[in-house]
C-alpha cells in the first residue's frame, strides 16, 4: 500500500540551516548537511531544502550544497526558492535534486510549469502555493505571502496541476506557525480538485494534527519544519503513533 | 568498472552517487566500447520515453544496450524502454521484455509518488535480504503490465510489474537508488550478481 509521507523542511540561508534548531546531538545546528543526515536517519521519507538567500551573487553556494546533499543523501529530496527559470531548474537538477519547487515565478510567468515539466519531466516539477483565507476564500499569496493575487486557491491548484506540475505544496498561511492543526477543509477540496498528489503544509504542532489530515484529507504527505527542528515531535514517534492509528507509514 | 548509460533522460548522477556509496567506481557514459566493457551497465532513467527512444535511435544506443551480455540493471524509464511499446508518446522500446507500458488509468492521484511494498518472487537475487514489510521509493505515470518476467509486483490502482527479470537483463520501476537502505541492499544485490 502507498505510504503516507512525512517531510521536514529545512530552511537555508546562504548555505545555512536558519531558524533555531536545538537539537543536543548535531554538533552544529546550522550545517544542513548534518540535520539532513539526522532526518534520514529517523526515518523521514524525503526532504525540501526551501532556499531564503536574498541576493543572486549569495544563491551560487546553493548548487554547491544541493550537490553534496544529493552525494550523502539516499532519499528524494525537493529544491525550492528562488527558482525563477528553466535554466535556475536545471541546475538544481543538474547538481542532483530530485524535484524543484516553484512559486512566485509560477504565477507571474504560468508557462514556466509548462517549460518545467516538458524539459524535466512532472515528476520533477512541484508547484508551492501559499494560500490565505479572505472573506471567506482561501487566495494565493506571492512574495514569501506578502503579495495578494486575487488568485483563488483552487482555480491556481487546478491550472498548475493542468500545465503538468507533477505535485503540489499547500501551505496555509493562516496556520503557519500556529501549530494548531493543519487547514484541513482546503486541503481536501484541492486534493479532489486535482489528480496530482498533494502535500499538506502549516500549522503542524501535535501529532494528532498529523493523524487529522491523514484521516479526514486524501493528501499523500505532511510538511512541517518547527515542530521537528525543535523536537517537539521526533519523526520515530511520529510514525509509530500514525502506524498504530491504522494510517499507512513506511 | 560499472558504466551508467548516458542520455537524454535525467538521474544519471543519482543513481552514480549511490553506486558510489556501496564503495564501487563507475563512470556515466554513452561510449558503446565503454559500456561494452563494463562489468555492469545500469539504464537510469525519468522523463518521456519518446523522447528518450529518438535518442537512443540517433546514437546506435539501442542496438547496443540489447546486444549487451553482462548483467544490465533498468532503472524507472530504464525498465519501461526494455519493454516493447510505450503508451507514453506511444512508441516502440527495446523489446526485451515481451510486455506494454501503459497510463495509470485516473482512479487515484497520478504519478504514483512515494513509498510502497514489493510482492516478491522468492529466490530471486536481486531481492536477496529484501521482504515484503520493506518499502521502495516509486514516481512514475506509466506502468509495466505483468507478465512472465515480473520478479515483483505492487499494487497502486492496478497490479504492475515492480521488477522484472530476463537472462541478463534486470530492471526495477522504482529508484533503488532513492529508497535508503532496502535500495541499497538491492544496489548491491544487483552489482555483486
Amino acid at each position: 500500500m502507498l505510504k503516507k509521507r512525512i517531510i521536514p523542511c529545512l530552511d537555508i540561508k546562504e548555505g545555512r540551516t536558519v531558524k533555531g534548531i536545538n537539537f543536543i546531538d548535531i554538533q552544529d545546528a546550522g550545517d544542513p548537511l548534518a540535520l539532513a543526515k539526522r532526518y534520514v536517519q529517523e526515518g523521514a521519507d524525503e526532504l525540501v531544502f526551501l532556499d531564503i538567500t536574498a541576493t543572486q551573487e549569495k544563491r551560487k553556494t546553493l548548487v554547491a550544497l544541493v550537490a553534496q546533499i544529493a552525494k550523502e543523501i539516499n532519499i528524494p529530496f525537493t529544491v525550492g526558492g528562488g527558482i525563477n527559470s528553466l535554466d535556475d531548474a536545471k541546475r538544481i537538477i543538474d547538481a542532483g535534486a530530485d524535484k524543484v519547487s516553484v512559486n512566485s515565478a509560477a504565477i507571474k510567468s504560468p508557462s514556466l510549469i509548462s517549460d518545467l515539466a516538458l524539459e524535466l519531466g512532472s515528476q520533477c516539477v512541484v508547484v508551492a502555493m501559499d494560500i490565505k483565507m479572505e472573506q471567506g476564500e482561501w487566495m494565493v499569496y506571492i512574495n514569501g505571502g506578502k503579495v495578494a493575487t486575487g488568485i483563488k486557491a483552487l482555480d491556481w491548484a487546478k491550472q498548475a496541476a493542468f500545465l503538468g506540475a507533477g505535485e503540489l505544496l499547500v501551505t496555509a498561511m493562516d496556520n503557519d506557525g500556529t501549530q494548531k492543526g493543519f487547514a484541513l477543509s482546503i486541503l481536501e477540496a484541492i486534493s479532489k480538485a486535482v489528480v496530482i498528489p498533494i502535500i499538506a503544509s502549516g500549522g503542524a504542532g501535535t501529532q494528532e494534527h498529523f493523524k487529522d489530515l491523514f484521516i479526514h484529507t486524501q493528501v499523500s504527505a505532511a510538511l512541517a519544519a518547527s515542530v521537528f527542528h525543535f523536537s517537539t515531535i521526533a519523526i520515530p514517534e511520529l510514525k509509530n503513533y500514525l502506524k498504530i492509528q491504522h494510517i499507512p507509514i513506511r | 568498472m560499472i558504466a551508467i548509460v548516458k542520455y537524454n533522460a535525467g538521474n544519471s548522477t543519482s543513481v552514480k552517487n549511490a553506486v558510489e556509496r556501496l564503495g564501487f567506481t563507475c563512470t556515466i557514459t554513452n561510449d558503446h566500447q565503454a559500456l561494452k566493457n563494463a562489468s555492469k551497465v545500469i539504464f537510469p532513467g525519468v522523463g518521456a520515453a519518446s523522447r528518450a527512444m529518438t535518442y537512443l535511435k540517433e546514437t546506435g544506443l539501442d542496438k547496443l544496450i540489447v546486444a549487451l551480455d553482462q548483467p544490465v540493471l533498468g532503472i524507472c524509464l530504464g525498465q519501461q524502454l526494455l519493454c516493447t511499446h510505450s503508451e507514453e508518446g506511444n512508441v516502440d522500446c527495446l523489446g526485451i521484455f515481451n510486455a506494454q507500458v501503459k497510463k495509470f488509468p485516473p482512479y487515484g492521484s497520478v504519478p504514483h509518488m512515494g513509498w510502497n511494498t514489493l510482492a516478491i518472487r522468492p529466490s530471486q537475487a536481486l531481492f536477496k535480504n529484501i521482504t515484503e514489510q520493506d518499502d521502495v521509493y516509486f514516481v512514475h505515470s506509466y506502468y509495466c503490465e505483468l507478465s512472465k518476467y515480473t520478479i515483483a509486483s505492487c499494487d497502486y490502482i492496478t497490479t504492475f510489474s515492480a521488477a522484472m527479470q530476463k537472462d541478463n537483463f534486470y530492471a526495477t520501476q522504482f529508484h533503488p537508488e532513492k529508497s535508503a537502505s532496502v535500495g541499497e541492499i538491492i544496489l548491491n544485490n544487483f552489482l555483486q550478481l
